[in-house]
């Protein structure tokens, strides 16, 4: 202990040894939950997935690569949920890129108090949230309005997947905000200004300037409400009464009712799959559009 | 540069500046009525819950008259009392576990070469982007293979019977699942504000002969703890909010209150499932409107202007 106290113990033999032992001690817990709460268990997913289905339920070793056949045959449920995560994500974006541009430029003095009143949302239930559309779009209210507008006393919004479309963008929106309204706040405001000396209208300034700027954020933020879009569970089964088939459904249902381990573990793995693949293919796209756009804001300007 | 640019008459300059001026504010409404629309739209839902928890009509659906009664009938409802006990105990052991646990490791890897440290950055985004429910089902799968192969062993040692020690599902499982991702969550707060630190004040601290722990104390503690706040806070939010993990590592008798709002909402909305969900939210906004009060102070005592919970959150 008189060691560790001393000043720069790292200097001597012993304190490095201690020094190497708090490093590992700080290490411990986490390290722990990493392997016991995530390696092995998405491991056993791994291994599962190339196992066959116990007689009664489960999983019995093996190797096959049946799983990953059935799941390919039955893709139903993953193109479902790709469907509708890709249009949620790109509404949040449609709904959150001018409301984050608002605040990261014109929102003047009031700005903390409009961020802090996005943070509250983001932070209470969103169970709680969810449900209440249940009230809000429900035959009372605004299902029944919809409906006595259309003429149609058996129109629905809830059990449909507009209904889930909604939750979705409305569960997530703020997620999309926040990286938004951060690389946008940082902008440099004079370099709108040049544009505008320069001539360029508002549609150009906003393509050629704020849009590239904006990029990062644009990307960090459809990353973030995708990734949970496409495996989300609970929405699914309150605002669309478990009546779409989506891929969080589908899991549920093998591993729980069927105890068809094995298919389960195949079809979580192409899950992960699909969103790695996804990420990275519009990351690619968005990255190469920007180098093209780049080169064009360069080559634009005049000699 | 346009043609139109150039042929437009000089003297038509005023009349332009005017119309441009017109556009501007003309464009700076229309944001200003998107921005009112979208908060509207985000706090639509927590204002209904709200107010049909005082609705007296007993479907919720469809507003009557005024009463606080459903309050009291869901404070003397012993299935809501008891999920809240459960809600409250296991969210709370998770922030304890998962703030300390995530702090930790956020002041370990700071002392580690660059390969352990992406080794853990790795493990760390692949718990956050992982989808909930399959970390669920891997989780539920590997707990139940677990349980199936020790408990016959733990029962050959304790002698077997009815008093022997068992493994099974509970809020011991529910925790350990939810530190998990908290854990990597706290983990990058505290590290986003570790590589923003002034590491200046560090070396200070040592070169006038503090020691390393004092230092922590006295220098780095101090400047981390807004992250540290916000981490607690969001663990305590994220677990007593979540229904997914929860639902599947979940054992008998450990209900928790997402578990009984999702049960009750699937057979209908009642004034007593609002009731329940008003004061949850009376609760979580008071914690954060709490939370920032305390960064707030700290700020003015530290004199960090960062010390807004909105600004840790959108912090990146």
């Amino acid at each position: 202990m008189a060691t560790a106290l001393t000043p720069t113990p790292a200097r001597t033999g012993g304190g490095r040894a201690k020094s190497a032992l708090l490093t590992g001690a700080l290490l411990l817990p986490a390290s722990i939950w990493y392997l016991f709460l995530l390696v092995l268990p998405m491991g056993f997913v791994v291994a599962f997935s190339f196992g066959e289905k116990a007689r009664n339920g489960g999983y019995t070793p093996a190797f096959t690569l049946d799983n990953y056949g059935q799941v390919m045959k039955g893709a139903d449920p993953f193109l479902e949920s790709l469907k509708l995560a890709t249009a949620g994500t790109f509404l949040t974006l449609l709904v959150a890129l001018p409301l984050a541009y608002f605040l990261a430029t014109r929102a003047g003095s009031r700005k903390g108090l409009f961020v802090l009143l996005l943070v509250i949302p983001f932070w209470t239930s969103f169970l709680i949230r969810t449900y209440s559309w249940l009230i809000v779009l429900g035959r009372g209210n605004l299902g029944g309005f919809i409906g006595g507008l259309l003429g149609d006393p058996n129109f629905r919004l809830l059990g449909t997947p507009g209904a889930i479309l909604l939750g979705l963008v409305y569960g997530y929106l703020p997620l999309m905000i926040f990286p938004l309204y951060v690389t946008l706040e940082r902008m440099d405001r004079s370099l709108i200004e040049a544009s505008k000396d320069l001539g360029a209208g508002r549609w150009a300034t906003f393509r050629q300037i704020t849009l590239p700027i904006a990029l990062p954020g644009l990307v960090t933020g459809s990353i973030l409400v995708f990734i949970p879009m496409m495996g989300e569970y609970v929405i699914p089964q309150i605002l669309g009464y478990g009546r779409t088939f989506l891929i969080g459904n589908a899991l549920v249902l093998d591993f729980l009712e069927a105890r068809n381990w094995p298919l389960g573990s195949a079809k979580a793995v192409v899950l992960i799959a699909t969103m790695l693949i996804t990420i990275s293919v519009y990351v690619w796209f968005v990255n190469r559009g920007r180098q093209a756009r780049g080169v064009g804001v360069l080559g634009a300007r005049p000699p | 540069m346009s043609a139109s640019g150039v042929a437009r008459p000089r003297a038509g300059r005023g009349r332009a500046l005017i119309a441009a001026e017109r556009m501007n504010g003309f464009i700076d409404g229309l944001f200003r009525t998107q921005a009112a629309l979208v908060y509207a739209f985000l706090y639509l839902p927590i204002v209904v819950v709200v107010v049909f928890a005082f609705n007296a009509n007993r479907l919720a659906t469809i507003w009557t008259g005024f009463t606080t009664d459903w309050f009291g009938i869901a404070l003397n409802d012993a299935v809501v009392t008891k999920s809240l006990g459960n809600s409250a105990i296991i969210a709370f052991t998770n922030a304890i576990l998962a703030t300390t646990f995530g702090t930790m490791a956020a002041l370990g890897l700071q002392r580690v070469g660059k390969r352990t440290r992406q080794g853990y950055d790795v493990l760390t985004y692949i718990s956050i982007i992982v989808p909930e429910i399959v970390i669920a089902l891997a989780t539920l799968v590997f707990f139940a293979s677990t349980f199936d192969v020790v408990n016959p062993v733990l029962a050959g040692l304790t002698g077997g019977g009815k008093g022997a020690f068992k493994l099974g599902f509970g809020q011991f499982t529910i925790i350990a699942a939810h530190v998990l991702f908290n854990t990597s969550l706290v983990l990058l707060l505290v590290r986003a504000r570790l590589s923003g630190m002034d590491r200046t004040l560090v070396e200070a601290s040592q070169d006038l002969f503090a020691t390393p722990w004092r230092t922590f104390r006295q220098i780095t503690f101090p400047q981390l703890l807004p992250a540290i706040v916000a981490g607690f806070l969001l663990s305590f939010t994220f677990s007593f909010d979540d229904y997914v993990i929860t639902s599947f590592v979940t054992g008998p008798g450990s209900t928790t209150l997402p578990i009984y709002i999702f049960g009750q909402v699937k057979r209908g909305v009642s004034p007593e499932t609002n009731a329940v969900a008003t004061m949850v939210l009376a609760f979580t906004v008071g914690m954060l409107l709490i939370g920032q009060a305390v960064l707030a102070w700290q700020g003015r005592r530290s004199g960090s202007r960062n010390g807004s919970m909105a600004n840790i959150v959108t912090e990146r």
